[in-house]
């Protein structure tokens, strides 16, 4: 489902919207990421032994990424621990796998792969909450 | 997701599999409440840029001189063992962020649906999604205090739910009452694929 072309520019803008900002300027203005897009779900890992010092031209916000992958996390978590809108971790989290200092990973989610003994787990899991 | 490395066997350790539920429902009825009450991690929100370019465009060059706003998602997570993690998201509560929920939805193992009896029609665009869609769901009437008690027969009426779908009472702020709903669904899922999962 598509939401309809915004008829004016102020059309999002109400009370209940978010403050306005200038999120990408983290990024340099880039608003896509070099390849595809990541999945809100993907896990992100560092790579063993990267060193993002020896990328003068990567930003603090990189930097804190690899540190926040050295245990692997969902895309949705790391725009949440830095701050940043999603849109923009993905810019930062391109430049990162291009550089060869983090790998993702799209977990296995499509609903045929649920089988039986997943979705199991998954109650035996919630009740021992 | 072409260019993306994939990597599935793992190369050191596994990468855990990972089910996506979602938390829907009207602004206010208790989304967030739900996602922070399960959550291993604190509650955290993740927020989608919105750009008056629409969504439904990819030449959005130019955009980082435009307008733009955030619409925040919450996101919560729960480790059912090393293999397996289970991810919650929040939906935008706003109709005109419906879009955004395509992706949220893609892929997505079911979702729970909030209701408030002080507000119940609020819930029918969630619910009309997931109907649309084939996802399957559960309607959480989340019991306010103060909040008039309605009978579960009384509220599936009123909202016309098909007698399949689980409808229960909980407490979005109690872990073991969100807890159960996740239950429900999960149960409510096997049971669409015919394979009914033991109670135990």
């Amino acid at each position: 489902m598509r939401a309809d072309r915004p008829r004016s520019r102020h059309e999002w803008l109400d009370a209940a919207a978010g403050p306005v900002v200038r999120p990408y300027t983290l990024t340099g203005g880039r608003v896509r990421p070099s390849g595809r897009g990541l999945g809100l779900m993907a896990l992100v890992r560092a790579e063993p032994g990267a060193d993002p010092a020896a990328h003068p031209r990567l930003q603090p916000e990189h930097r804190r990424l690899v540190e926040l992958t050295r245990r692997p996390a969902p895309v949705a978590e790391l725009a949440a621990q830095l701050d940043v809108a999603v849109g923009v971790v993905r810019v930062l989290l391109g430049d990162l796998l291009t550089r060869g200092l983090v790998t993702a990973h799209e977990p296995a989610s499509v609903p045929g792969r649920f089988d039986d003994d997943i979705l199991k787990a998954v109650v035996s899991g919630l009740r021992a909450l | 997701m072409d260019s993306v490395r994939f990597d599935r066997e793992g190369p050191v350790d596994r990468i855990p599999m990972a089910l996506k539920i979602l938390v829907a429902g009207g602004f206010g009825a208790g989304k967030t409440t739900l996602v922070s009450a399960l959550s291993e991690v604190r509650p955290l929100q993740t927020e989608e840029i919105l750009t008056d370019a629409g969504s439904d465009t990819d030449d959005i060059s130019g955009v980082e001189g435009k307008t733009t706003t955030t619409v925040a998602m919450d996101f919560g997570r729960i480790t059912i063992n090393d293999d397996l993690q289970v991810y919650l998201f929040g939906t935008p509560g706003q109709d005109r962020f419906w879009f955004l929920w395509d992706e949220l939805a893609f892929g997505a193992l079911g979702a729970v649906v909030l209701a408030d009896t002080r507000r119940l029609a609020d819930c029918f665009p969630s619910i009309d999604y997931f109907e649309q869609r084939g996802i399957p769901f559960v309607v959480g009437v989340n019991c306010f205090e103060g909040a008039r008690r309605f009978g579960l027969e009384a509220v599936r009426r009123a909202i016309d739910l098909d007698p399949d779908v689980p409808l229960l009472l909980c407490d979005a702020r109690e872990r073991q009452s969100a807890k159960l709903l996740l239950i429900s669904l999960v149960e409510h899922v096997a049971r669409q694929r015919g394979e009914p999962v033991p109670v135990g």
